[in-house]
């Protein structure tokens, strides 16, 4: 066998950390990774957006002249708006897709083997797909001025609607995070692919809950995704499609709480499941 | 193959209690520092009903190459990822630099670097993007991270591909890659779990090269395997485990020594003579010889190979018996097993059955 010197690099003395642990600039850097990910691989990035951007179109026009919104109003002013609250439903699927893959391929324990914090692996997930759902957003809006969508209220309540939209991603993520680490076969992501278009369409994202049978109606108007899309119509100056009911009254306050409750929920059990990787 | 790794530099460094060379002897370092990298006693660990660790002791001496040889499930993994912090244990005591594993697992991942079984680097990223994310998470600077992963490329012979995409490289190139990452902050103990288990020879090579240049840097490696001459080849001591509890350990030279020395395989080209021929052999070398019917091959344990292969070479052919193919190898890994878990009076019944898959 050969002998071998002492390499310099290989030797370098310990204690050669010059940073204190800080989740806030871990989570930053795990979410670098996704931001490298999408400049070196951009068309996953590229093809989520080209979705959205398919789904207006294909609603706005071959559907729209079909449906009539209740209250009155231009079918596309209503739809957008359900769109955007529905593209932060679908970001569900990236998150926990993200969470499962480094799971499964041993990343999530390369993070768990480092001095980092516990929640900055959690913190990273979040930064990037809060990330990646601005940018989607900002794509639709532009798409639907494009096709003749208009907010015609003041900067405030559009940056309030805005918000709201993006409250309702922050919950999922949480939600996606802990179906990510909790069930981490391709068979599960492929479940949740599937369950949110169900959950997508009973909701008043592309018909109003009015013009539904009556069960399927309350279902709707109950339906977190609806709470956001009524309010983003209302901040944004849409038709609601809303005229009577709790909901026309309360839609901002509705879509505040949801989220709310499904971060309290999911928020403890998605940091259960990190926890619980170490079984 | 490996020269490209090999260190221009000859530097002496204060702080490397362990200047050593590795494998010029089998006898163990020093072996009078007082305190173990690693102590680990009475491990457990249970999964449903599998009890995968279960009474597992190990301690690793400062600056020593400890490997972990065991057969698929015997628990390495579990016992790997315990004692990094990853998983926890049911029950036991285990330290790392003299802290506890289970109380102060925060300050073990700083002095720790793990290698896992399955690669744990980002395949979409370069290697250098890779290397630079560990570094500044485990808390260098920007300016430190850069200079730290170009270092680390050079060293381990990556800098050519460093701005490649990670996906695109070979097996024994991810490998490295996976070490590098694991030595930003020079670890106290480097894990390694399996590091050569998939690759071609070629890769595996590069691998053992790399391993030697962490090692004669001073820093002590934990490494598994299922692969006798891996383990003989890179560690000064040896552990073998079973069922979740190490059944054996000593030097490589100890074991060998209670393992019986190489074996000889000689095929027949005549299955009707193998009775004959196996007289013939054991006559030859003085030992107990042991006949496979089914592939007509005489199998013959031997101290000295060299010398045992040419007595045999000659008696075969005084007796006019044709060989198809003589092979000199050393012992399988359930050959070692036989060995270190049946009693001397019947060695012929296995303790542990293993299939012949699971012995490679
Ligand atoms: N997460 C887990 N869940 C359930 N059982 C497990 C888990 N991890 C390990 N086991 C079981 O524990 C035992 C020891 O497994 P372990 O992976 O530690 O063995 P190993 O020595 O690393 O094997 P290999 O050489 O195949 O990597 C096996 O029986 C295995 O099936
Ligand atoms: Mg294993």
């Amino acid at each position: 066998m050969t002998t071998t010197h002492p390499h310099p690099v290989i030797a370098a003395a310990p204690g050669l950390r010059d940073r204190r642990s800080n989740a806030l600039r871990e989570g930053w850097l795990i979410a670098g990774r996704d931001l490298l990910h999408w400049v070196r691989e951009p068309w996953g990035l590229v093809f989520g957006l080209a979705f959205n951007l398919m789904l207006i179109l294909m609603f706005g026009f071959l559907f729209g002249g079909a449906i009539e919104v209740p209250g009155g109003g231009d079918y596309i002013s209503y739809l957008l708006p359900g769109m955007f609250a529905l593209a932060m439903l679908f970001g569900l699927e990236g998150t926990m897709t993200a969470m499962a893959e480094d799971a499964k391929r041993g990343i999530t324990d390369r993070f768990r083997s480092l001095p980092i914090s516990s929640t900055s692996v959690a913190l990273g997930r979040a930064i990037a797909d809060l990330a990646n759902s601005v940018l989607g957003l900002a794509v639709l809006m532009v798409g639907g001025l494009l096709i003749g969508w208009r907010p015609t209220t003041g900067p405030a309540e559009i940056a309030l609607g805005v918000l709201l939209l993006l409250w309702l991603r922050f919950s999922l993520l949480w939600l996606g995070i802990f179906l990510g680490l909790r069930f981490r076969g391709a068979g599960a992501t492929t479940a949740v692919q599937v369950l949110v278009w169900p959950i997508g369409f009973l909701s008043t994202v592309f018909v109003s809950a009015e013009t539904m049978p009556g069960w399927l109606g309350v279902i709707a108007s109950w339906n977190p995704v609806s709470a956001t899309a009524t309010a983003a119509r209302e901040l944004f100056g849409n038709p609601t499609g809303v005229t009577s009911g709790w909901l026309a009254e309360h839609a901002v306050l509705a879509a505040s709480v949801w989220p709310l409750a499904i971060t309290l929920v999911f928020l403890p059990l998605a940091a259960t499941a990190y926890r619980r990787l170490r079984r | 193959m490996g020269a490209s790794l090999h260190s221009p530099y000859a530097v002496r460094f204060k702080n490397n209690p362990v200047q050593r060379t590795l494998k010029e002897s089998d006898t163990q370092k020093s072996g009078s520092n007082p305190s173990p990298t690693l102590e680990a006693a009475g491990l457990r660990k249970h999964y449903g009903r599998t009890q995968a660790l279960d009474g597992f002791d190990l301690t690793v001496a400062a600056g020593t190459v400890h490997g972990l040889l065991g057969p698929n499930g015997a628990g390495k993994t579990t016992a790997v990822r315990c004692l990094t912090t990853l998983t926890e244990l049911d029950e036991g005591t285990a330290t790392i630099a003299g802290l506890a594993v289970r109380r102060r697992p925060r300050a073990v991942r700083e002095r720790i670097g793990l290698v896992g079984q399955f690669h744990a680097v980002d395949e979409a990223l370069t290697a250098r993007q890779n290397l630079t994310l560990f570094a500044r998470l485990s808390g260098l600077s920007k300016p430190k991270a850069v200079q730290r992963s170009e270092a680390l490329l050079e060293a381990f012979a990556l800098a050519d591909a460093a701005t490649r995409a990670v996906s695109g490289f070979s097996g024994g190139m991810r490998r490295r890659l996976d070490i590098a990452a694991s030595l930003v902050l020079t670890p106290a103990i480097l894990f390694l779990d399996e590091p050569t288990t998939g690759l071609d020879p070629r890769g595996r090579a590069t691998v053992w090269q790399a391993v030697r240049e962490v090692a004669a840097a001073g820093t002590t490696v934990l490494l598994t395997t299922q692969y006798l001459d891996e383990a003989d080849q890179l560690a000064d001591r040896i552990s073998v485990m079973d069922h979740g509890r190490v059944i054996a350990e000593g030097t490589p030279a100890e074991l060998k020594r209670r393992i019986g020395g190489d074996r000889v395989d000689a095929a027949l080209a005549d299955g009707g003579r193998l009775a004959e021929a196996a007289r013939v052999v054991g006559d030859a070398t003085g030992a107990e010889t042991s006949v496979d019917r089914d592939t007509r091959t005489i199998t013959v344990e031997v101290a000295d190979g060299g010398k045992a292969l040419t007595s045999i070479v000659r008696a075969l052919d005084a007796a006019s018996l044709e060989v198809d193919d003589l092979a000199l190898r050393r012992p399988t890994l359930d050959e070692v097993f036989l060995h270190l878990t049946a009693p001397a009076e019947d060695r012929d019944t296995p303790r542990t059955a293993l299939t012949s898959e699971e012995a490679r």
